[in-house]
């Protein structure tokens, strides 16, 4: 029998030597699609990305072939599925390089991760007067859960400043931390600027007042090596969609004596070990933080997208959207009355900018009429819309199929933008 | 281009950039403010209304081109109607961006220049979102609508 996972190890289409960006696009069917008669140009990738073929087939796979609930039955399907679910899980922790695949909890994605963090963690560890620091370019998913908390315990939101180019003002952090920081809830890399943060310097920081570190890496781990060891952050949150997996699945990364020490989740099937009414025992984590049947199709779907990233290399594919990043900047700029939004010196392939004079949502409209696929709007970063006194942006986020050519249809489209309200 | 310029028709371009009525009305008995949550364009209209009639109206806040020019073209529309009338108006211009009822009413006048954003669902908002916060004004609501 053919399992879902076998058909994931099917390798990309690309060459052994160099960047195929041409062969890796005939893998997402999606691609050849047309939008208003034109070719489809996706640069939404920061919202979601599309899936290769063997993500596809891998799901399709566990339901022809394989479905069944996990950890229950005794036969042979349920065996079968339980397999491959933990070894999705697998594939997930060495993906993190996690010195353990109980430190991976399953999710629905970065936003339940954090909130998980919150809602066990949190409630167990942060009261009255304690601090919460978070980032002025956080996503919303990463303010409100924290928010929720600080109302509930009385504990208190500090914010880290941002500079004019996006970048967090590092001085202005270390000066938040104190005795009552109890964690740092900061973004690996911002949705909406682009911007890398200077993670390993911020859970150096942290660790000297004994605060703990959660990362959001939502919008890192499709775009770079992520090392939880290396960083010794104590939470790691991602979605699957967003690195060429399926939605609804995501990943809480935990150290294991946190995890342990930590209340449950939800209460439920598959989170405990026994029940009476008297008593129940919790099961260890991760399965205390899984109640319920979890998305089993998700996680083989997602084990396909990493291993089709890994089959690539993230860091060949780091290296190709450095490239495109660097000439889309320079494609974007000759545009005049355009002004880019997060500069940073260190910064992923995001291109958010705003039009002298054009509203981003009627931008996002005449590309679409072009076939380019953009986000507009204030992209769950209210804050940080505030922080540069505009309501909104134009974002043109990149993945590991987009190719020059995109780029220059970007910018041909943003000329048509300027020659319908001139 | 030529179904984009269904959309941003001249009229919808010329009042997106020089808007008419974008001021606030010291003497206003009714204002209201108008969200769009999912872009984050919010309009605040006001309104002085005396025996009825809109005496005066005017807007103020930041959108797109279709929103900002469609609040300018109802500021217009409407100074000197009866309440009654300004209800009337709202539904005939909700019919005619939604793309119901077929040809636009002649009552509406150059906001039939608005037919257009019918073939765009997602803007469809944009083009109703002052005039969500002007019935919210009308009906003398104090808290602000959302377009969700």
């Amino acid at each position: 029998m053919t399992t879902a996972t076998n058909i994931a190890q099917s390798l990309p289409s690309s060459g052994k030597t160099g960047y195929d960006v041409y062969s890796l696009r005939k893998d997402f069917p999606i691609l050849a699609a047309k939008v208003h008669g034109k070719p489809l140009v996706y640069l939404d990738n920061a919202a979601t990305t599309q899936k290769p073929q063997s993500v596809i087939d891998a799901i399709v796979n566990y339901y022809n072939s394989e479905n069944a609930n996990i950890h229950r039955g005794v036969h042979t399907l349920s065996e079968q599925a339980t397999e491959s679910y933990e070894q999705a899980r697998k594939m997930v922790g060495r993906f993190l390089n996690s010195a353990d695949a109980r430190e991976i909890v399953f999710v629905r994605g970065a936003t339940e991760g954090i909130n998980l963090v919150a809602q066990t963690w949190g409630r167990a560890n942060v009261g009255r007067g304690d601090e919460i620091v978070v980032s002025a370019m956080e996503h919303h998913s990463n303010i409100v859960p924290w928010q929720i908390l600080c109302e509930e315990k009385e504990a208190r939101l500090r914010v880290v400043p941002v500079n004019d180019a996006g970048e967090l003002m590092m001085d202005e952090f270390e000066k938040l931390l104190g005795p009552k920081t109890k964690l740092v809830a900061i973004a690996h890399v911002s949705n909406a600027l682009g911007t890398v943060n200077p993670v390993r310097r911020i859970v150096e920081a942290a660790q000297q007042v004994n605060a703990r570190v959660l990362l959001d890496g939502a919008q890192a781990v499709p775009h770079m090596s992520v090392d939880v060891c290396a960083l010794d952050c104590d939470f790691y949150v991602f979605s699957g969609h967003k690195v060429y997996g399926p939605t609804g699945i995501g990943v809480l990364y935990g150290k294991a004596e946190l995890l342990d020490s930590m209340p449950p989740y939800q209460g439920g099937g598959d989170m405990i070990s026994s029940v009476t009414f008297e008593k129940t025992l919790y099961n260890r984590a991760p399965q205390k933080f899984e109640a319920g049947t979890p998305h089993v199709s998700g996680t083989i779907g997602l084990a396909a997208a990493l291993q089709y990233v890994n089959a690539i290399g993230i860091d060949r594919i780091a290296k190709h959207e450095q490239e495109l990043l660097a000439y889309g900047t320079k494609r974007l700029l000759e545009i005049p009355g355009l002004r880019l939004i997060g500069t940073a010196r260190e910064k992923e392939g995001i291109l958010s900018f705003v039009l002298e004079g054009i509203h981003p949502h009627d931008i996002g409209t005449i590309l679409d009429r072009e076939g380019i696929a953009i986000r507009t709007g204030h992209h769950c970063a209210q804050p940080l819309m505030l922080r540069f006194g505009i309501p909104a942006t134009a974002r043109a986020s990149l993945g590991l199929y987009n190719t020059v050519g995109e780029m220059d249809a970007l910018a041909d489209g943003l000329r048509k933008v300027r020659e319908v309200f001139a | 281009m030529a179904d984009l310029r269904d959309l941003y028709q001249d009229i919808i371009l010329e009042h997106s950039k020089n808007p008419r009525n974008y001021r606030t009305i010291e003497a206003a008995n009714r204002s209201a403010e108008g969200f769009n949550p999912l872009c984050g364009d919010h309009f605040t209209v006001y309104l002085q209304i005396g025996d009825g009639q809109i005496r005066d109206i005017s807007f103020q806040g930041s959108g797109c081109a279709i929103s900002k020019a469609s609040a300018s073209m109802m500021t217009q529309a409407l100074k000197g109607k009866s309440m009654e009338q300004a209800e009337d108006l709202f539904q005939k211009f909700h019919h005619v961006v939604t793309g119901k009822d077929g040809a636009p009413s002649e009552e509406l006048g150059k906001l039939a220049a608005f037919a257009g954003v019918s073939e765009y669902p997602v803007r469809v908002k944009c083009a109703t979102l002052a005039w969500h916060a002007l019935r919210a004004a009308l009906e003398g609501e104090r808290h602000a609508v959302s377009t969700e």
